[in-house]
């Protein structure tokens, strides 16, 4: 790793920087930062309940899902893997929907232990042989995967018409203001999390090639394939439980990334928690201010913005093909 | 440091093989398709669990070894190689210092090994380029730089030769006898026996999973061996096989 590496960090950090600022100061109504600050309302409640709460969930959960993305698609050697690959977004939205059909109230811990739950299935089925490969990793995520969003389709099909509303309320994903105390504990889990993470990006260098390419440099790949899933889980099973599904940031933020500074781990983990952040950041942004007072859900403007970057990376695939 | 193999069978592929290697010298894996010779290679270099028998590498069987420990020592060059993601050509030489740094950058040295081991495989004039843009004969050198920058006192390679043209097979086989004569044991799974019979030092012949031949070129590979194990008639004439239709 050279010097010149670092230019990716620190564009992506100013990036971050920029946003982080402005994105609270940007929305429907005019808030006067002199009265927000003294106190005065309605400015105070707008900036500091309605507003920088949600900013601030936005960067923590486009940094989670953007590293998450990373870590799948370097564990599975799959560039199209996501956060919700593997399956446990889609047990946090069954503990999600199960939670609306039956009228509870504490659908966000609801969700988090559907995602629990898949995740120690997921890790249950594929250590099942002596050592565990990305092969079976991905096999037993994709058929939870698949039986959990067959679940919802179920419930959703007992539900009510206003469960079923709320329902698909809630599997498009969306950000809204929380606690300050639950954005508290979720960044004492994501920080820390990502940082583990980023200090092993030259082992994840090399299981981005291969397992025995990782194995035969001295990486013990089952133990790090271990490592990776439980740890993108945490973060996207705790992200997913708080927002919901939102799809495309895993997605976008890596290879945007990687095509623009390349596939070193030890760039890419910390751009894509920088430009992650940012990026989500902007997209909720976008959500509440584009048609005012109405919001468009978040995962619309991930995905409108995903979608033709999708199809333009499925061309520069096929055209690579033929290189 | 050497090998010393008894009665090492697997789940496929390999059913009982027993020799010793020396400490250097170029050994050439030979045989049939579905003879065993990944799999013997994939278990002398600690990828393929858990195998039957026993697989000494110096005085430990492989399976003990910390795998961080065995790759400061043994080298693999693996068959086939896809890479999904746009590491650079010299990325991918620096990832055989992996095993030797403790920390999140590469030394100086590290630099230093990665760069001659480009040097002497003729990759330098690609070290920024897009390692998938590469050709595979040109791939296929930058693995074997990537190996030589493990610095290992043993190489393993899985058919070094398949994607290479003519001029570069030469090269290849030319290197690796080289690093033989330096004191470098290298073990090489090929399917040119003329290959084997220009260059190594020792040829192991397997069929069927078992050691059919073992011993110096020109007396494993005798046309009656070669019409035995590969069903092929052949000749042998100024030290170069002539196959027969």
């Amino acid at each position: 790793m050279k010097g010149s590496q670092t230019r990716p960090l620190w564009i992506s950090l100013a990036a971050l920087i920029v946003v982080a600022f402005a994105a609270p100061l940007i929305g429907s109504t005019h808030v006067d930062l002199k009265r927000a600050f003294a106190h005065v309302s309605p400015d105070y409640d707008i900036f500091f309940f309605a507003r920088l709460p949600r900013v601030l969930l936005s960067l923590l959960a486009g940094a989670a899902l953007s590293i998450t993305g990373v870590l799948f698609q370097c564990m599975l050697r799959d560039p199209l893997a996501e956060p919700y690959t593997l399956g446990v977004s889609a047990g946090a939205s069954v503990g999600a929907v199960l939670g609306i059909c039956f009228g509870f109230r504490w659908i966000g811990l609801l969700s988090l232990a559907g995602a629990a739950l898949v995740l120690s299935v997921v890790l249950a089925i594929a250590l099942q042989g002596r050592r565990l490969s990305s092969f079976t990793l991905l096999l037993s995520g994709v058929t939870m995967n698949s039986m959990a969003l067959a679940f919802i389709m179920f419930l959703n099909s007992i539900a009510s018409f206003s469960q079923s509303f709320a329902i698909a309320r809630w599997l498009m994903g969306g950000i809204d203001a929380v606690e300050y105390s639950t954005i508290a504990w979720l960044a004492m889990v994501v920080v820390p999390v990502s940082m583990v993470v980023t200090l092993r990006a030259r082992q994840w260098n090399l299981l981005s090639v291969g397992e025995e390419w990782a194995a035969s440099r001295g990486v013990s790949t089952g133990a790090l394939t271990v490592f990776g899933y439980v740890a993108g889980s945490v973060l996207t099973g705790l992200i997913t439980s708080l927002t919901g599904p939102i799809g495309f940031v895993g997605l976008i933020v890596p290879h945007a990334l990687r095509m623009r500074f390349g596939a070193d781990h030890r760039t890419l983990l910390p751009a894509s928690f920088l430009a992650g952040a940012a990026f989500l950041c902007v997209c909720d942004t976008l959500s509440r201010t584009v048609i005012a007072p109405t919001e468009i859900p978040v995962g619309v403007i991930t995905a409108l913005a995903g979608g033709p970057f999708f199809i333009w990376l499925l061309r520069s695939r096929r055209r690579s093909l033929w290189l | 440091m050497s090998y010393r193999v008894e009665r090492a069978a697997f789940s496929y592929g390999l059913r009982d093989a027993s020799f010793e290697l020396a400490h250097s010298g170029l050994v050439a894996v030979a045989g049939p398709n579905g003879a065993g010779k990944s799999t013997l290679l994939g278990i002398m270099a600690g990828l393929r669990h858990p195998y039957m028998g026993s697989c000494v590498y110096g005085e430990r069987e492989v399976r003990d070894w910390r795998r961080r420990d065995f790759a400061r020592r043994v080298a693999f060059l693996p068959q086939m190689f896809r890479l999904e993601f746009p590491f650079t050509a010299e990325q991918v030489v620096l990832m055989g210092r992996t095993p030797f740094g403790g920390g999140w950058f590469e030394s100086p040295d590290d630099f230093q090994f990665a760069e001659s081991a480009m040097r002497v495989t003729d990759t330098l004039i690609f070290r920024e380029r897009d390692f998938r843009s590469l050709s595979g004969g040109e791939r296929q050198r930058v693995v074997l730089a990537s190996a030589l920058a493990q610095r290992p006192e043993t190489l393993l390679l899985d058919e070094p030769t398949t994607f290479l043209d003519l001029k570069h097979q030469i090269s290849m086989y030319r290197l690796l006898a080289e690093l033989a004569r330096e004191g470098i044991l290298i073990v090489s799974v090929t399917h040119d026996l003329n290959l084997a019979l220009q260059f190594a030092d020792r040829v192991l012949v397997l069929e069927q999973g078992r050691i059919a031949a073992d011993g110096a070129p020109a007396e494993a590979l005798t046309p009656h061996l070669i019409d035995r194990v590969f069903g092929v008639r052949a000749s042998i004439y100024q030290g170069r096989l002539h196959y027969e239709g």
